[in-house]
């Protein structure tokens, strides 16, 4: 839930980051947190079981940037992938801005990738937000493991479009990211389809991360405006 | 019906100052030391009182997850929700309470007064600042503050993360 403050000139936003157990949520948020000057972000917060597995969620605070005259402070967090936490995941989709699914690319993590596709689309969904219609980006995680799929197969199996059905926006759209990729198209049955925004991402060493937070909170900025 | 966004709330200097005016009236009378008000979202709204000596952004964070964990233990027990929390420290104690389901307002307090005495109080507080939190939805609704703000602004975001 997007807040403004003109008390202390302050746009606030709230950014989560959602995906299967051990895809790289909590390590997109802890390079963030190690990359960032101290006076632009906050505290790393993680509240995790004993053996660092996300219990509840991580969350860090990152100032951005100002527009208009406001400092545009983003809160970032991260859900427990482990399905059987969906309680607390859900929790911390109330009030979401933007959401950023990061995808294990390895092809045995397909299945998990998929259904916590699902899970995200069906929170969202009873909390009665259409994730089609807000602003979603999409990271292909750890791209740097000889096991991992290419990514035309995760794309058709995690990122295969919705269909756009308002005549004013079936039109090309080119994908900002990916020259000559298009984020709006037309397939050959003739209907017309959105896909989300995707980044290939090597989060332990940082690749792809702030192109993915960048991405995201541009759009965020963007939808708000 | 779906929506497209979740909704975005503002904060003004009266806003601020009528939110401020209630909390420190609330210490005053209750001797309480600190008092927040933190959207459900997790974002510290108003701070009134002594600043605490830790970080009050991740307090306000880890109290509003604290709380809609919380709401959500009283519907697995068959209750609509825990319309207030206490959690009693040696020395610091705090209590949650509900402000308008939008909302909620933490009290710190110490020895040097009582959970009675601060939950007595904080009760009026509640509504009062309910009131103020239920005028600032509904005219929020209406009024898109965000979208004025940020409108034709584009290029700037664009500058901001090139």
């Amino acid at each position: 839930m997007s807040m403004i403050n003109y008390a202390s000139r302050e746009i606030n936003c709230k950014l989560v980051y959602y995906g299967p157990g051990l895809g790289g949520k909590t390590t997109n948020l802890e390079h963030v947190y190690k990359k960032v000057s101290p006076s632009t972000r906050g505290k790393l917060i993680s509240l995790a079981t004993e053996t660092e597995r996300t219990l509840f969620f991580d969350f860090l605070p990152v100032d951005l940037g100002t527009i208009r005259g406001f400092k545009t402070r983003f809160h970032l967090y991260t859900v427990p992938g482990q399905v059987y936490y969906n309680a607390s995941r859900k929790l911390i989709l109330k009030g979401v801005d933007g959401v950023v699914f990061v995808a294990d690319s390895q092809i045995d993590r397909m299945e998990a990738n998929q259904e916590s596709m699902q899970n995200l689309y069906d929170n969202m969904a009873e909390y009665g937000y259409d994730l089609t219609k807000m602003p979603f980006v999409i990271q292909y995680n750890k791209r740097d493991l000889p096991t991992a799929a290419p990514i035309t197969e995760l794309q058709a199996a995690l990122n295969p479009g919705w269909e756009v059905s308002d005549s004013d926006k079936q039109r090309l759209s080119p994908d900002p990211y990916h020259a000559g990729e298009y984020l709006t198209s037309q397939l050959a049955s003739g209907e017309w389809i959105e896909r989300a925004t995707h980044f290939e991402a090597v989060a332990v060493t940082g690749e792809g991360v702030f192109d993915t937070l960048k991405a995201i909170s541009k759009l965020v900025l963007k939808t708000l405006s | 019906m779906l929506i497209t966004t979740t909704t975005s709330w503002t904060l003004t200097p009266e806003d601020e100052h009528a939110l401020r005016r209630g909390m420190e009236r609330l210490l005053q009378e209750s001797g309480a030391h600190c008092a927040m008000l933190v959207d459900r979202g997790g974002q510290l709204l108003v701070l009134a009182g002594a600043q605490p000596g830790f970080d009050a952004t991740t307090f306000a964070t880890l109290t509003a997850a604290d709380f809609s964990a919380n709401d959500q233990l009283a519907r697995l027990l068959g209750e609509t929700d825990f319309s207030s929390l206490f959690h009693q420290g040696d020395r610091e104690s705090m209590l949650v309470a509900d402000v308008a389901r939008r909302a909620i307002l933490v009290v710190l307090f110490d020895s040097r007064t009582t959970l009675g005495l601060v939950r007595l109080r904080a009760r009026p507080t509640v509504d009062e600042l309910s009131r103020i939190v239920d005028a600032m939805s509904a005219r929020d609704a209406q009024s898109g503050a965000i979208r004025a703000i940020l409108a034709g602004a584009d290029d700037e975001i664009d500058r901001l993360f090139s």
